[in-house]
């Protein structure tokens, strides 16, 4: 067992896990913040981005011990009283429809547009398709995600 | 801004799942829990000749490993096909037994044999590993022709030859005539490749089993709860219906892979039941590629014929479709009356015969997925107009014009009646759209620059609104295939529709308010859309087969009707007034001309009290209704992609991709939009992406997202969506559906397209690029 202590979405916890214990299942069983879902187990489908240390992170990838210390975001403390640009982006693109991968691709979407204002890049299509193949969507073909994705970068 | 029928009003649910809290399966926790895990084949084909428990049930945390044997012994039935398909000499389909867990043989990777109940999912994971199973590996037969081989091994006893059904529809000889008469016989052979359906959120299922009541309440990642509970009573007799609570809540996707009952949540609840405590289940993704029903899997021989006018005078179609190891519950339905019958495409052809061969292999059971039979269909059809056009020297729009059906109803010689349509006028509208006109010119452009350009089209027709009950009966469903609905206005006037559709994902909670808004004149917050729960809402199928609308709204609106005719009365008898004189608009029902009015909250509040009501009424203000469609619906369209393709990687990148469709009347157009793009991402997956690969052994080849190729945002470009509609005859609102369409009709449309930029009609889904490459270097060898 392994002490564990970090922050997440502002507030600080603490608790002993198992040593394997992954960082998606801690927020999901041990903090009950299911926003963060699990879509496969080979890292490829990004249902479970969240921000470690305000970088997209896919937390079935890194052990609940290797974010000891570090500030967690989940798809929970992105909103701050009203939505945040890229949820309302979503919302106005109709950027989903089944919402399971939706929390991922908010994350994701949060994490890219900052990296490309943070290096002065654009953020075009091709740049948005080419910087989401680590989330597969099933029901929305992408279309209305690039749409919102695109809105959001221009209004955070 | 309208919040009415035709807006584009944004999705109500929206928030909960934009902000984390949506609540699926698995994100909740039941007192008392324990997590259930699966001890499954690692072979094809085997004889299970013991199982070992001992060590797994003296592992730390394991409250029961349970076996087939147990289950059968507590009286759980064989998992059942809903649909008896009938075959040529007049015999029954050869139903092979499916029991939830094995007991004397498994037949396909991933078949349960136990499962153990523990503490932890960690726990159950690990002593499912424990379970020692002994088994007699047996031959396999993992692919149709192998199942069909002399040799074969024979997977169920009463299937021989691992045949199912060998069934047929049309005219057999008359279509020969017309063939050997005709002036032009295109011939293809044409593989439909198997595909699993991905919805993102894995199956999953929690069942809890109250002592005190008799009662077991599941928690599923359903498309059909009502459907899941008759079954899971009627026929797995887990329990009667009455003491069976199915709740389906958020569900993250299904694209028809959630309409069946899984072995399972069967054992789930019996399970439940056996240990006397909650016991949750939710499948990783290997287990969902090796257990989720997979979808097509169809190889075909098809001949059609043309007269020297460039007519379609017969269509003769073989086909052979994989069932995998056992039917699921829709399976037999969906190579025969989904497929079969939409032959006809959007063409007069006065003759078509179809045979069909179901057969069994070791692998994963085949059912519905997004289109079911569709598809196939419409992949047949269109493959073998377009080729046929190449064969000829014609333009493949015109061929399509000459033949299209344009007079309605019009009966086709496979059962459909499509009610209507404007054919050309969809193609008019996609050719324009796609710049048809300008394409020699881009060809010519890509070719400067060592590019192979094409352009493909298709024009797919489908039957949606499943499906009028007394037809589908007479065609060996166990079912009938209506909706229904109960609209309750509470006494403040705010309003909940009860429907007996699923959403998961399409966006009933705001397409459905939409349209009692409109009926009402009351605002669309007024409104709340409950589904998903058998204790709730009254008996209903559930949602598939594009049907929520054409079907689950017009029981609404039937619903509302008689709603209506209340609120009318009520407010006459108050106003006094004649009902008929009354408007509803604006949350009044008020008398034109005139200061009478009563706000719609009045009217709700009047029928509560109860004071003031007409003589011999009831109080109250809810109403039911059932709504059984007379007919299908057809929604059609006209998709043409244009691709180029690196001559020396293979490699094809879709340039522009139009879709013209004729969905009927729109309730809300940002959903059916959504809709189609996504229909189109998973019809462009399977024709260029997407394959699930079995080897000679029955081992999936591409069980994991590292190997079976999803399609990812780079993989697809934004899509040019157009309507072209034309109101649907036979149901309330006109609606003809929009579910399935991208679906359907863009595999066609892709292949036409990378076809015609390479100059080769030889090539199967899905055209990766080492295939297209591929078929290029052997046109070339051959040249040479």
């Amino acid at each position: 067992m392994t002490t564990v202590s970090m922050t997440v979405n502002g507030k600080a916890v603490t608790a002993e896990v198992e040593d394997r214990t992954l960082l998606v299942d801690f927020i999901r069983e041990h903090l009950r913040l299911t926003g963060t879902h699990v879509g496969c187990d080979t890292s490829q489908c990004g249902a479970c981005v969240v921000h470690v240390d305000g970088k997209a992170m896919k937390s079935c990838t890194m052990l609940a011990a290797q974010a000891d210390g570090a500030a967690v975001t989940t798809i929970e403390g992105v909103a701050n009283g009203d939505l945040h640009p890229m949820q309302k982006a979503f919302n106005d693109n109709h950027g989903l429809q089944c919402g399971f991968c939706t929390p991922g691709m908010v994350m994701s979407g949060i994490d890219m547009v900052n990296r490309y204002k943070a290096e002065g890049k654009t953020l075009d299509e091709a740049a948005i398709r080419h910087e989401l193949e680590g989330n597969i969507c099933r029901c929305t073909g992408y279309h209305n995600i690039v749409k919102s994705i695109s809105q959001a970068a221009g209004e955070m | 801004m309208s919040e009415g029928i035709g807006a584009p009003v944004k999705r109500k649910e929206d928030k909960r799942f934009l902000t984390g809290k949506g609540k699926y399966t698995d994100d909740i926790r039941m007192e008392n829990q324990a997590y259930a895990a699966f001890v499954r084949s690692p072979h094809a084909h085997a004889r299970v000749k013991a199982i070992h428990k001992a060590t797994a049930e003296g592992m730390p945390g394991v409250e029961a490993v349970l076996d087939g044997h147990q289950l059968t012994g507590d009286g759980i039935g064989n998992i059942i096909c809903g649909w008896a398909i009938t075959s040529k000499d007049g015999s029954p389909m050869n139903m092979g037994a499916w029991s939830a867990l094995a007991t004397e043989y498994v037949r396909y990777v991933g078949d349960a044999v136990a499962v153990v109940i523990a503490d932890s999912k960690e726990e159950a994971q690990e002593a499912a590993l424990a379970v020692e199973v002994d088994y007699e590996e047996l031959p396999v037969a993992a692919h149709i022709d192998a199942a069909l081989a002399g040799d074969a091994p024979q997977i169920h006893e009463n299937a021989p030859g691992n045949v199912v059904y060998d069934w047929e529809i049309g005219e057999r000889d008359a279509t020969e005539a017309a063939l050997a008469s005709a002036a032009h016989v295109t011939e293809m052979d044409i593989t439909n490749n198997r595909l699993s359906p991905n919805p993102m959120e894995t199956r999953a299922a929690i069942a809890t089993f109250d002592e005190a009541e008799d009662h077991y309440t599941l928690y599923t990642t359903s498309q059909n709860p009502h459907v899941a509970r008759l079954v899971l009573s009627a026929f797995y007799a887990v329990a009667p219906e009455h003491k069976l609570r199915v709740i389906a809540p958020d569900v993250g996707g299904g694209f028809g892979s959630k309409i069946y009952i899984y072995p399972e949540e069967i054992a789930c609840l019996w399970a439940s039941m056996k240990t006397k405590r909650s016991v949750k289940w939710t499948g990783d993704r290997t287990e969902a590629f090796l257990t989720d029903a997979h979808g097509r899997d169809h190889v075909t021989r098809a001949r059609m014929g043309f007269d020297g006018d460039g007519k379609i005078v017969g269509f003769q179609i073989s086909t052979k479709a994989n069932f995998g190891a056992y039917m699921s519950l829709f399976s037999s339905a969906v190579p025969t009356y989904l497929y079969a019958t939409l032959l006809s495409g959007t063409y007069n052809i006065p003759n078509i015969y179809c045979e069909v061969l179901g057969v069994y292999t070791n692998t994963v059971p085949v059912d519905a997925y997004r289109g079911a039979g569709r598809p196939e269909a419409s992949y047949v059809v269109e493959r073998m107009v377009e080729t046929a056009a190449r064969e000829m020297g014609r333009d493949p729009a015109d061929l399509r014009n000459i033949n299209f059906v344009r007079e309605f109803p019009h009966q086709t010689p496979v059962i459909m009646n499509y009610d209507s349509g404007d054919f050309e006028g969809n193609m008019r509208q996609a050719m324009e759209a796609a710049d048809w006109a300008g394409f020699a010119a881009r060809k010519a452009e890509a070719a400067g620059r060592g590019k192979l350009r094409g352009i493909g089209m298709s024009c797919y027709i489908e039957a949606c609104g499943i499906a009028p009950s007394q037809a589908v009966g007479s065609l060996g469903a166990g079912v009938g295939l209506w909706e229904s609905a109960e609209v309750r206005v509470n006494p403040v006037g705010t309003i909940e529709v009860l429907t007996g559709s699923h959403s998961h994902g399409q966006g009933h909670e705001t397409t459905f308010a939409q349209v009692v808004a409109e009926r009402f004149g009351v605002p669309l917050d007024s409104i709340q859309i409950v589904h998903g729960d058998t204790d709730k809402v009254q008996f209903g199928m559930g949602t598939y087969g594009s049907r929520s609308g054409p079907v689950g709204l017009s029981a609404i609106v039937k619903a509302c009707d008689k709603v209506e005719v209340k609120v009318r009365q009520i407010a006459a008898h108050l106003l006094e007034c004649e009902a008929d004189d009354l408007v509803i608009e604006d949350s009044q029902v008020k008398l034109p001309g005139t200061n009478k009015a009563l706000g719609w909250h009045e009217v709700g509040l009047a029928a509560y009290t109860a004071h003031n009501l007409p003589a011999d009424m009831e109080p109250g203000l809810k109403e039911g209704a059932f709504y059984d469609p007379e007919n299908f619906t057809f929604p059609m369209g006209c998709f043409i992609a244009e691709v180029e393709v690196d001559p020396d990687t293979g490699k094809t990148e879709i340039v522009k991709f139009v879709a013209s469709d004729d969905f009927g009347v729109i309730i809300n157009p940002l959903i059916v939009e959504g809709q189609v793009h996504g229909g189109i991402a998973q019809g462009v997956g399977q024709a260029m992406l997407e394959e699930v690969v079995y080897d000679a052994t029955g081992q999936q080849l591409s069980a994991s997202y590292m190997d079976y190729a999803m399609p990812r945002a780079d993989d697809l470009p934004s899509f040019v969506v157009a309507h072209h509609n034309t109101r649907c005859t036979t149901n309330p609102l006109g609606i003809k559906g929009c579910g399935e369409a991208g679906a359907i009709g863009s595999p066609p449309a892709i292949i036409n397209a990378i076809t015609d930029a390479i100059g080769n009609n030889d090539l199967s889904m899905p055209a990766t690029p080492s295939k297209v490459w591929g078929l290029m270097q052997s046109a070339k060898i051959a040249a040479e």
